[in-house]
């Protein structure tokens, strides 16, 4: 149930970051990461998911494959 | 002297053409209507007095103060909200920079040990900006933190703010609050359509938008927010960047846009696109303006308002005088190692010292200046100059980055641009293309002044149509240009010299990763 930033591409912008609405995304010494815990995928709170829409490197946050896909508690 | 000054008045007076204003003590230079980026007298020009408070020993708000005061960037604001064709993210943002270049990024609490660390060593520091390397309202809290810092431990720097203006509405207030009182917005389009084709994507409340609409909400923000600022009497310089085939004619409509929504300076800057910035216009081969596309642009703007030429398209972590780059003395590990002891009074006495030195480089001038009275003549000519700074022509041709570009006319000189070149002296022996690199550079000009050049690129100089001079070696920049033009006027008068037009020239070759 969550996002994936790959280090290799990111560039440490920190953008993602503060747009996070579960502060999911810790940043040490300029390197970001999702907490695959944390992370909701955005769903029910944005249309989409906020740290993909503001981060400026294609493709570098996408999917976690290592995790189930979030679900909304019914 | 007394009568002297008055009859350069008097005589300046004469040489205005009708209709245009003039403070009386102007340099005159044809188009410009006696405005401060010329330089004149002061510099002040027909600007208020508040107004020239603020401006008089701000770098990039006067062109006269950039060869005495510096300014100080630190890169406290990493992130970005939208993206533009000429940034490559890796670097730092290209709306006040150029490509390639990654600033030192820094906490506000470093930031502003930086701050105290340069304002000591360097006195005549007179501006902090925060430029980057995102945009400083894209990341809010780091950016108003560095602020308070600021002005609270070093309360006589000006603060300064560069930003895509897209989330600047929401925060005029706070602006205002903190005492910045100078902001640049960077506006590229006031025609959504053209924005289209120069930001992919633009992130606003919690959406990415793209194409027309992405550019038409960044437009109405931006315009929204130089309003605000302008109604608050912060002054606003805006940046656009130039590109050719897509803003180049519509920059004309933006100047007239800016300068109707209260802007006071206007800076149009070349687009820098080569390939190796891996940004889209460069990857995509969309070319920047040469040296003359660029002049006319910002000739046919001079008349509406302000314009500012003398842009460095710096680092977002830049130290020091325009012209020069001391970030690497201000590391932050260097600096965070410094003791640091904030002396205002010794601050003050030094810049009393530099305004001195400033006066003497503008009286120098308008001494000059006195002895093209009653002349008059069409021709205008191009000098490249290298310099150090002060006003002087005090660099040797071989170790210069960059050459100043004046133009001079009966109407008195004007400094027009800047060119950025190879070092073409490294280690002591000259490289060959270095030579043709600083040509095609200043090609446009007649005469490069000089304080000592070799015997080598002397000959190639010549070759090109380009006289080297090193006779005002040390001596003022203007005034030896005005000089150096007297006497070539003579020369065209008398039939020694042909005075022809020069070609154009590159204003930036290659991708300069500095």
């Amino acid at each position: 149930m969550a996002y994936k930033i790959k280090e290799s591409t990111c560039v440490g912008c920190s953008a993602c970051h503060d747009q996070c609405p579960n502060h999911a995304i810790v940043e040490k010494n300029f390197v970001l990461s999702i907490d695959p815990t944390k992370c909701t995928e955005c769903i029910g709170f944005f249309s989409e998911p906020q740290c993909v829409a503001i981060c400026p490197i294609p493709r570098t946050i996408h999917i976690n494959p290592d995790v189930p896909r979030f679900q909304m508690a019914v | 002297m007394e009568s002297g000054e008055q009859k350069t008045i008097a005589l300046l007076r004469v040489m205005q053409p009708a209709g245009q204003e003039n403070g009386g003590k102007g340099c005159g230079s044809k188009g410009s209507k006696g405005k401060s980026s010329c330089g004149s007298s002061a510099g002040q020009g027909d600007l208020s007095p508040e107004i020239w408070e603020k401006v008089k020993n701000h770098p990039c708000y006067s062109e006269e103060a950039h060869h005495h005061y510096a300014r100080m960037h630190v890169a406290v604001a990493p992130a970005c909200n939208i993206q533009c064709n000429y940034c490559n993210r890796k670097y730092d943002c290209s709306n006040e920079s150029r490509p390639g270049v990654v600033s030192e990024r820094l906490t506000p609490e470093q930031a502003a040990k930086k701050v105290l660390a340069v304002a000591s060593t360097i006195p005549q520091m007179t501006v902090l900006g925060i430029a980057g390397p995102g945009d400083p309202l894209a990341n809010p809290e780091k950016t108003f933190r560095t602020f308070e810092l600021v002005a609270k431990t070093a309360p006589d720097i000006k603060l300064c703010l560069s930003t895509n203006g897209l989330m600047l509405p929401d925060y005029v207030d706070r602006i205002a609050a903190m005492n910045i009182d100078h902001v640049t917005i960077t506006i590229n389009m006031i025609d959504p359509k053209v924005g289209a084709k120069i930001y992919p994507w633009v992130f606003y409340n919690h959406n990415r938008y793209t194409g027309v609409e992405a550019a038409q909400i960044l437009s109405e923000r931006q315009l929204l927010g130089l309003e605000m600022l302008t109604a608050r009497g912060i002054l606003c310089k805006v940046n656009s960047v130039m590109i050719p085939g897509i803003n180049d004619h519509h920059l004309v409509a933006v100047n007239k846009a800016v300068k109707s929504r209260g802007a006071f300076l206007h800076n149009i800057m070349p687009l820098i696109s080569a390939p190796e910035h891996g940004t889209f216009f460069g990857l995509n081969g969309q070319p920047g303006p040469t040296a003359q596309e660029l002049k006319l642009l910002q000739d046919s703007c001079e008349g509406e308002m302000n314009m500012m030429r003398h842009c460095r398209q710096c680092r977002a972590d830049a130290v020091g005088l325009l012209g020069e780059d001391r970030s690497a003395e201000f590391s932050t590990e260097k600096v965070m190692a410094m003791e640091v002891d904030y002396d205002l009074a010794s601050r003050q006495a030094y810049q009393e010292k530099v305004e001195v030195k400033r006066q003497a480089v503008v009286a120098a001038r308008n001494v000059e200046l006195a002895t093209l009275a009653g002349e008059r003549s069409d021709i205008s000519i191009l000098i490249a100059v290298a310099t150090k700074g002060g006003g002087r022509i005090n660099e040797h041709f071989g170790h210069a980055k960059e050459f100043q570009i004046y133009e001079v006319s009966t109407a008195g000189s004007k400094f027009v641009g800047h060119r950025r070149v190879d070092l073409y002296c490294e280690g002591g022996y000259a490289e060959e293309d270095s030579l043709e690199t600083v040509v095609r550079a200043i090609n446009d000009c007649h005469a490069v002044f000089v304080a000592r050049i070799g015997g080598c690129p002397c000959e190639g100089l010549k070759a090109a149509g380009i006289e080297p001079v090193d006779r005002f070696a040390l001596e003022y920049i203007e005034q030896s240009a005005i000089a150096y033009f007297r006497e070539y006027l003579e020369r065209v008068r008398s039939g020694e010299v042909e005075h022809q037009q020069r070609g154009d020239a590159d204003i930036r070759q290659g991708a300069l990763i500095a």
